[in-house]
C-alpha cells in the first residue's frame, strides 16, 4: 500500500531531477488529526453583488470558527482557502468579476489549499439565463479544480432554491470541505436539497450519542470507517461475517464498540443487527452499507453464480436490511443511512459488469430511500470511491495499479481514511439536507464524472 | 431458590426452579472460544499465552467489555510451561479489559475450565463478585519439554556457583544421556498407562461395541457441522490464524469411513480393540472462554443472561487400585448433584457429556442404565437412567470439535447455555413456557476426577 512513485517525486534527494525532466508531481496531502485548526491559514470569501448576503452568511460561519476571514483580495497573501460565493446569479456575464477575483489568488494558494464554490442548482423551472449562469458554476469548478497543484482541491456546494447558503448542511459541507477530511475529495459539486439537519453540539465529536452499525467492517475501508465514526463519538458496531472474526475482534476492540459476526446476505441480517443495536446500545442511528465483494469477469465469460453473489452482497442485502429497519419503528432518531457505490458504478468498468450493476443499484437504492426518511429527519446517502490503497488494490498487476492511481487530478490513490472521513461527515447531524446525493472520493478520477 | 434480599432488583425465581439456597444468581452472559485446531497445524507457532489473549480479546469484542474492569478471570492450561506463571494475569494484561482486572490459574486437568465457571459462579453468588470471565486454555503443539533432572541439578548448581572451581564442579558431573530431554508425557503417572490405554479397559470392561462408538462419533460429527451451518456458532467462535472452524471436523465423514479405521487404542488387550483415532478425540490447541455475572451486571450493559448456573458437583474414582475406569469419576459425580437436586435424568433438556473418548460417554451411559451397578455402586434401588440420544451433545461435542483439555469446559458451558436460552424463547407462549429448560453437563479428567453441573435457561 506504498505508493513508490510518489516518494520518489517528493523525496529531496530525488525531487529535483523528477521536476527537471518534467515528471507529473503528486504532492503528499495533509490528513485529518483531532486538535487540528479548520484552516492552516486566512480564508478569502468573494462573491458578486447579487451574492453579497449569502457571503456575509457564510463569511460569518467563518469568522464562528476561528477562521482568519478576508472579504477582499491582498496581493501577496497567500489563502489557505478561497470560497467563491455566486449564489445570486441572474446571467453568466455576472461570473466574470468573483470568478476572476477568485483566480488572481489561485497562484499563491498554500499547499493543500481549497477553493469551494456555492452555488445554485440548475433547473427547468428557472429563467434560461438563470440556469445558464448556474449550470456554468459546474463546468467552472470542474476544470479549476484540475489546475489546482500542490494538493489543492476544488469543490462546490449546490444549494436548491429555497435554501439559504446558511443552511446546516450547507454550512456542514462547506466545513467539510474546507478541512482536511476531504483531502482526497475534489472536482465534486455537493446538492443540498433541504433545510433539514441540525449543528453538532460539539464539532470535535459530531456523532456523540450516536450508533452506528457498519457492515464489511473487519479490514481496507471498512475498519477505517468503524475507527473513524468512534473518534468521532459513535458507538460502533462492526458487523463482518464469522470467517472475518479475527480482524473484526480487533476493529471493534480499537473502537470500543462491539463486533457483530453476521452474513449480511442472512435472510435475518437485518433484525438481528436491529436487535443487538438495541439491545446492547439503546438505539440505532447510523447504518453504513460497506460489504461488498468483487467477482470481476467478462460479460462473455461470466458465470451465474459471479454475478449473482455481486449482486446479492453489494445490493439485494442492503436493500432487505433497509426494509427491516424502515419498517421497525426503531430507525427514527434522524437515521442516516450512508451506502458505499463506486465510480465503477458511474462510469463503467471493463470486467466488472456485475460489480457496476451492484454499484449502480446502490445510487438508485439511496435515491429512492432517502425520501422514506426524510419524516423523522433521516438521510441516505452514497460515496462513490475512486482508486484507493487497500489491500485488494494492493493485489492488482502493476501497470494497471500505477495507471489507476495516477488518473485523477491528485495524480495519487485516496486512502481507506479518506472514505471513512466522508462516510462520517455524510452520517453526521448537520448532513440532514443531504438527501439520495452520492459523492465520490476519486480525487477527482478522469472517469466516473 | 430462596426470595433475593433486594427484591425490586432481583428478578423473581421461576416457579419450579432448582437450585440450592443463596441470595442471588449467577448467570452465563455468552461465551467466545477459538476454533479448535489438531496438533501441528495453523496454531503451531502460537503459545498459550497467545491463545487465551485471543479468546479474552474475541469476548471482549463480542461484549463491548473494553476497558471494562472484570471482577475476577480465572483460568488454566493442563500443559503448563514453567513460564506460564500467571499466565491468565498475563493474558488479561494483554487484552483490551482494564488492566485492573484481577486473575488467578487453576488446574485440574481435562476439567479446568467447568471448575474455573464453578468457582466464578459461587463468587458471583455470595456477592463476592458481579462479573468473572472462566477460561481454559491449551496448546498440544507447544507443550513444554523438560529437561533431565541430571541438567537440571547441575544448572541449578552452577546457578549458584561463585568462583570458577564451583562452576567448573557444577557442569563437570553431567553425563551425555542427561542431555536428552524429558518427552512430555500425558501418561498416568501412577500407572505409566495413557488415558487411552486406560479407557480401553474401561470400553472392554463395559462392552462397548466399535459400531455404537462410531455411531456416537458420526452423530457428534454431523451434529458439530449442522450447528456450523446454521450459524449456531456465528456468536460463540471467533476464527484465529485463518482458522474459521473447527479443524477436526469432518463434515463428510460416514460410518463406512469410520469403519475403515484401524484400531490405535487396547491393541494389546485380550477383547477385540474398538478404539480408532475417529472415535477418540485428537490432541487439540485452543482456548475458550465464559463470560459470568450477576443478573443487575448483565442488565446495566444491556447484556443476555442465557442460563444460570444452578450447581456443580465434583468427583473422583480411584482407578489406581478400585475397578472404577480412569474417566468414570462423573458416574458417580451426577447421581449425588441430581439427588441434591431433587431431580433425574429426565428432568433434562439436553445431556452435554464430553466426549473424551467415545466409549467414555457410551461407558458412562452404560453404567447409569445397569440396575447392578446403580444397586452395588450408586446405592439406588436399581439403575440411575437413561439419556435420550436427541438430547445427547446436541451440537456435537469434542469428538467433532477436539479437545485442547482446558478449553473444553468453556466451550461447553457457553454451547449449552445458548441453547438452553433458544429451547426457551421457542417455548414462549406454549403452555409449556414456565417450565424450566435445564442442563447437565459431565466433563471427565485425568486423574480420575471429574466435574459436573447443572445449567437452566434464565
Amino acid at each position: 500500500m506504498t505508493d513508490p512513485y510518489l516518494t520518489l517525486v517528493t523525496s529531496p534527494l530525488t525531487k529535483g531531477l523528477a521536476r527537471r525532466i518534467g515528471l507529473p508531481r503528486p504532492a503528499p496531502l495533509a490528513r485529518f488529526r483531532p486538535g487540528q485548526p479548520l484552516l492552516a491559514g486566512p480564508a478569502l470569501v468573494v462573491s458578486g453583488p447579487a451574492s453579497a448576503a449569502d457571503a456575509d452568511a457564510v463569511a460569518q460561519a467563518l469568522v464562528g470558527w476561528d477562521v482568519d476571514v478576508r472579504r477582499h483580495p491582498t496581493p501577496g497573501t497567500s489563502y489557505a482557502a478561497v470560497v467563491v460565493v455566486l449564489t445570486g446569479l441572474t446571467h453568466p456575464g455576472e461570473l466574470s468579476d468573483p470568478v476572476l477575483a477568485a483566480g488572481a489568488t489561485l497562484r499563491s494558494l498554500a499547499r493543500g489549499g481549497r477553493v469551494v464554490t456555492v452555488s445554485r442548482a440548475s433547473t427547468a423551472e428557472v429563467a434560461p439565463a438563470v440556469a445558464a449562469a448556474r449550470q456554468g458554476v459546474d463546468g467552472l469548478l470542474r476544470s479549476l479544480a484540475k489546475e489546482l497543484r500542490g494538493g489543492a482541491t476544488g469543490n462546490g456546494i449546490v444549494l436548491a432554491d429555497g435554501v439559504g447558503a446558511d443552511a446546516p448542511s450547507a454550512l456542514g459541507a462547506l466545513r467539510f470541505f474546507l478541512s482536511t477530511r476531504s483531502a482526497f475529495v475534489s472536482g465534486q459539486l455537493l446538492a443540498v436539497d433541504a433545510d433539514a439537519g441540525a449543528p453538532p453540539a460539539d464539532w470535535d465529536v459530531p456523532l456523540a450519542g450516536r450508533v452506528a452499525v457498519v457492515t464489511g467492517a473487519a479490514r481496507g475501508i471498512g475498519a477505517a470507517i468503524a475507527a473513524t465514526l468512534a473518534r468521532d463519538g459513535a458507538t460502533v458496531v462492526a458487523v463482518d461475517v464469522p470467517a472475518a472474526g479475527e480482524a473484526l475482534a480487533a476493529v471493534a476492540n480499537r473502537a470500543r464498540g462491539t463486533a457483530l459476526q453476521l452474513d449480511v446476505t442472512a435472510p435475518d441480517a437485518g433484525r438481528r443487527i436491529l436487535e443487538h443495536a438495541l439491545a446492547r446500545h439503546g438505539g440505532l442511528d447510523i447504518v453504513i452499507h460497506n460489504a461488498g465483494i468483487l467477482r470481476d469477469k467478462l460479460l462473455v465469460n461470466m458465470k451465474p453464480e459471479r454475478w449473482d453473489a455481486v449482486l446479492a452482497v453489494n445490493v439485494a442485502a442492503q436493500l432487505r436490511i433497509n426494509t427491516e429497519l424502515l419498517t421497525s419503528g426503531e430507525f427514527t432518531r434522524a437515521p442516516r443511512i450512508v451506502s458505499l457505490a463506486s465510480t465503477s458504478g458511474i462510469a463503467g468498468n471493463r470486467g466488472q459488469t456485475n460489480y457496476a450493476a451492484s454499484k449502480g443499484g446502490v445510487i438508485g437504492m439511496v435515491r429512492a430511500t432517502a425520501p422514506l426518511l426524510t419524516a423523522f429527519g433521516g438521510t441516505a446517502n452514497a460515496v462513490a470511491p475512486g482508486f484507493i490503497e487497500t489491500e485488494m488494490t494492493a493485489r492488482m498487476p502493476f501497470a494497471q495499479r500505477e495507471i489507476a492511481r495516477r488518473a485523477n487530478s491528485l495524480l495519487q490513490g485516496g486512502r481507506p481514511e479518506d472514505v471513512a472521513e466522508t462516510v462520517a461527515f455524510l452520517a453526521a447531524p448537520q448532513s440532514g439536507g443531504i438527501v439520495g446525493q452520492v459523492l465520490r472520493v476519486c480525487g477527482q478520477n478522469l472517469v466516473g464524472a | 431458590m430462596a426470595a433475593p434480599t433486594n427484591a425490586t432488583a432481583q428478578p423473581a425465581a421461576p416457579e419450579g426452579a432448582t437450585g440450592t439456597a443463596l441470595p442471588r444468581r449467577a448467570v452465563v452472559v455468552g461465551g467466545n472460544r477459538l476454533p479448535f485446531a489438531r496438533a501441528g497445524g495453523p496454531y503451531a507457532g502460537a503459545s498459550n499465552q497467545d491463545l487465551l489473549t485471543a479468546a479474552l480479546d474475541g469476548l471482549v469484542a463480542r461484549f463491548g467489555l473494553q476497558g471494562e474492569r472484570i471482577g475476577e478471570v480465572a483460568a488454566g492450561a493442563v500443559l503448563k510451561h514453567s513460564r506460564d506463571f500467571n499466565l491468565t494475569r498475563e493474558c488479561v494484561l494483554g487484552s483490551a479489559l482494564s488492566p485492573q482486572t484481577p486473575a488467578y490459574d487453576l488446574q485440574q486437568a481435562c476439567a479446568t475450565g467447568l471448575e474455573a465457571v464453578v468457582g466464578l459462579a459461587n463468587k458471583i453468588r455470595l456477592g463476592q463478585l458481579e462479573s468473572g470471565i472462566a477460561a481454559g486454555v491449551d496448546s498440544a503443539s507447544d507443550a513444554p519439554i523438560a529437561v533431565s533432572d541430571g541438567l537440571r541439578h547441575a544448572l541449578l548448581a552452577l546457578a549458584r556457583a561463585k568462583t570458577p572451581r564451583q562452576k567448573l564442579a557444577a557442569i563437570a558431573g553431567l553425563r551425555p544421556r542427561d542431555l536428552a530431554p524429558a518427552a512430555p508425557r500425558i501418561d498416568e503417572p501412577r500407572t505409566g498407562l495413557s488415558m487411552g490405554e486406560h479407557q480401553a479397559l474401561t470400553t472392554a470392561q463395559w462392552g462397548i461395541t466399535r459400531a455404537a462408538q462410531d455411531e456416537l462419533a458420526l452423530a457428534s460429527h454431523t451434529r458439530l457441522a449442522a450447528a456450523y451451518d446454521a450459524g449456531f456458532f456465528d456468536d460463540l467462535v471467533t476464527g484465529f490464524r485463518g482458522l474459521t472452524r473447527d479443524q477436526n471436523l469432518r463434515p463428510d465423514t460416514s460410518l463406512a469411513k469410520l469403519a475403515a479405521l484401524p484400531p490405535a487404542f487396547g491393541r494389546d488387550l485380550a477383547e477385540p480393540a474398538t478404539m480408532t483415532a475417529g472415535n477418540s478425540t485428537p490432541l487439540t490447541d485452543g482456548a475458550a472462554a465464559v463470560l459470568l455475572a450477576s443478573d443487575d451486571w448483565a442488565a446495566a450493559r444491556g447484556l443476555p443472561a442465557l442460563a444460570v448456573v444452578v450447581d456443580a458437583e465434583s468427583g473422583a474414582v480411584d482407578f489406581v487400585h478400585g475397578g472404577d475406569g480412569l474417566l468414570m469419576a462423573p458416574v458417580f459425580a451426577v447421581p449425588r448433584l441430581l439427588e441434591r437436586n431433587g431431580l433425574t435424568l429426565a428432568d433434562f433438556d439436553i445431556v452435554e457429556i464430553h466426549e473424551a473418548f467415545a466409549s467414555t460417554v457410551l461407558a458412562t451411559l452404560a453404567a447409569w442404565a445397569d440396575a447392578d451397578f446403580g444397586r452395588e455402586r450408586l446405592g439406588l434401588d436399581g439403575a440411575f437412567g437413561s439419556v435420550d440420544p436427541d438430547r445427547l451433545n446436541v451440537t456435537g461435542s469434542s469428538l467433532a470439535a477436539g479437545h485442547p483439555f482446558a478449553a473444553t469446559g468453556g466451550r461447553i458451558v457457553a454451547t449449552a447455555a445458548k441453547i438452553l436460552a433458544e429451547r426457551k424463547a421457542a417455548r414462549a407462549g406454549t403452555p409449556d413456557a414456565d417450565r424450566p429448560v435445564r442442563a447437565l453437563l459431565s466433563v471427565c479428567a485425568a486423574g480420575g476426577m471429574g466435574v459436573t453441573a447443572i445449567l437452566e435457561a434464565a
